[in-house]
């Protein structure tokens, strides 16, 4: 099991430590609840270090990074940043990642921490007739994200840094050394992710702890997430979905391309048989990853991909894939939660706000 | 409650049970180390009054934000009354498990099955290996 630059803070906070991705990570320090209420109304900060970094550099990064991922990179300046999804040759989403321009020719990928092999085979293989280096620089960042309606200000006067603004990137000296911030995060709420020098990301942590900023595990990290509709890889997004059934048509631009546009286009021409859609329960329960969805009849019509107990909304939320036409809100169906069918309906995305 | 907590009047089912026997009745919960383990309860699913409980097996459910966990009769009997302020405030299961946070009153139909159960020293004696 790996551990992140952070591990010992985690062990002396009384973190409870789980297995993710290969890594043990803290799922939570004083309670999901309080964490993810704490992020909503304040500013709570993640350790994200098992998250992956991949640089690409050279004067074929451009060209490169059009054929890997699914959004128009020419759209992006020098210090921007944008999501997008490496798709496979069937338009089938390998990974979905942020990518942040730190130079004319040099371009930080952010992977998820499961996916990260993986999206470096995929990106080396296709590279080889670029004119681009493609390197793994996981090991170079501490990585930690900051996020809650009062985020940016204690980290502006603590550390001291001017913040990039909303979808954009900044390099500064964090702890004397340089850092990467990020205008990006997966709570809906405002902030930045900080990717700092592993040796000084303990000493980083303490200052924002004392300075009034909640440490938050990777229980809150979800419920934040699911709240605002953001799919996680391995749920929603998967090698055997495409972007435009996840709903993620707007991160696509086929006209550039990308490996698995031609799927890609065709899927959003024609539409997808399921669509990813968001619900809540109406009443008792909490949907689980995997209940059944029915229909008319106690039919199945789709699969639950995420559930939880939503903190901000008090009941239970989740995703599922159904039936395009089910997909619409306000549509009425039932979840299968462990042999009881609950009330459930089509919510319009996001649940919150 | 922060802290760990094991009452010497109760007797301990394996599967992190209370009962607190009253003659040819009881009540059951779940212990602090259940409480602990699951994290904050968000849903408690009870069973109707009148179903019958055989010792050993499920009853109901409690859920905490990220899991599901199955409730597990230390003793059987049938169900004569069910914790219904939990429906609106789950979180008593955390805040006072062997108090407010008690779960159903059962009518025992072997009362001799508490013989068998744990006491509290003999419980945290299985905690700790």
């Amino acid at each position: 099991m790996r551990r992140t630059p952070f591990y010992e803070q985690h062990v002396e906070l009384g973190a409870k430590l789980v297995p993710f991705a290969g890594w043990e990570m803290p799922v939570l320090y004083e309670g999901i609840k309080e964490e993810h209420t704490a992020v909503r109304t304040h500013a709570g900060m993640f350790d994200v270090s098992h998250m992956g970094e991949v640089e690409v550099e050279g004067h074929g990064a451009l060209e490169f990074l059009q054929l890997v991922l699914s959004n128009d990179v020419a759209r992006v300046a020098v210090g921007g940043a944008q999501y997008s999804c490496l798709c496979n040759e069937s338009g089938g989403v390998v990974d979905d990642v942020f990518l942040y321009r730190l130079g004319t020719d040099r371009y930080l990928i952010v992977t998820n921490a499961s996916n990260h092999e993986t999206d470096l085979q995929w990106l080396g293989r296709w590279s080889r007739e670029y004119e681009v280096a493609v390197r793994d620089v996981a090991d170079r960042y501490a990585m930690l994200a900051v996020q809650g309606p009062h985020a940016r200000a204690i980290l502006a006067e603590t550390l001291k840094i001017e913040l990039p603004e909303r979808f954009h990137v900044r390099a500064a000296q964090v702890g004397r050394r340089p850092a990467l911030i990020c205008g990006t995060g997966y709570t809906g709420e405002d902030g930045v992710e900080l990717l700092v020098d592993p040796e000084v990301s303990i000493p980083i942590f303490t200052e924002l702890r004392l300075a009034g900023i909640v440490p938050c595990g990777l229980g809150a990290r979800d419920t934040l997430r699911l709240e605002v509709c953001y799919p996680l890889h391995g749920h929603e997004l998967t090698p055997e979905r495409n972007p435009i059934e996840a709903d993620l048509a707007w991160a696509c631009k086929e006209e550039t391309g990308f490996l698995g546009s031609p799927a890609v286009a065709t899927a959003r021409a024609e539409g997808t048989a399921e669509r990813l859609v968001a619900f809540t329960i109406e009443g008792a329960g909490i949907p689980r990853d995997g209940n059944p969805v029915l229909g008319e009849r106690g039919a199945q019509v789709g699969t639950v991909t995420s559930g939880t107990f939503a903190p901000s909304l008090e009941l239970g939320a989740g995703m599922a894939y159904v039936r395009a036409d089910l997909a619409e809100p306000g549509t009425e169906v039932e979840i299968d939660v462990r042999g009881r069918h609950r009330p459930a309906r089509i919510a319009s995305k996001p649940l919150y706000p | 409650m922060a802290e760990a907590n094991y009452p010497d009047d109760l007797r301990y089912h394996d599967q992190h049970d209370w009962v607190r026997v009253e003659g040819d009745t009881a009540t059951f919960g779940i212990t602090w180390y259940a409480q602990d383990t699951l994290g904050e309860v968000v849903f408690f699913e009870p069973p109707e009054v009148g179903t019958v409980l055989t010792k050993d097996s499920s009853y109901a459910e409690v859920e905490s934000v990220k899991a599901v966990s199955d409730v597990i009769a230390p003793m059987s009997g049938e169900v004569t009354e069910v914790n219904d302020s939990l429906s609106d405030s789950p979180e008593k299961i955390n805040e006072d498990p062997y108090g407010e946070g008690w779960l159903v009153k059962v009518s025992l139909s072997h009362p001799e099955e508490s013989e068998a159960l744990l006491s509290a020293a003999e419980y945290q004696k299985l905690l700790d290996r």
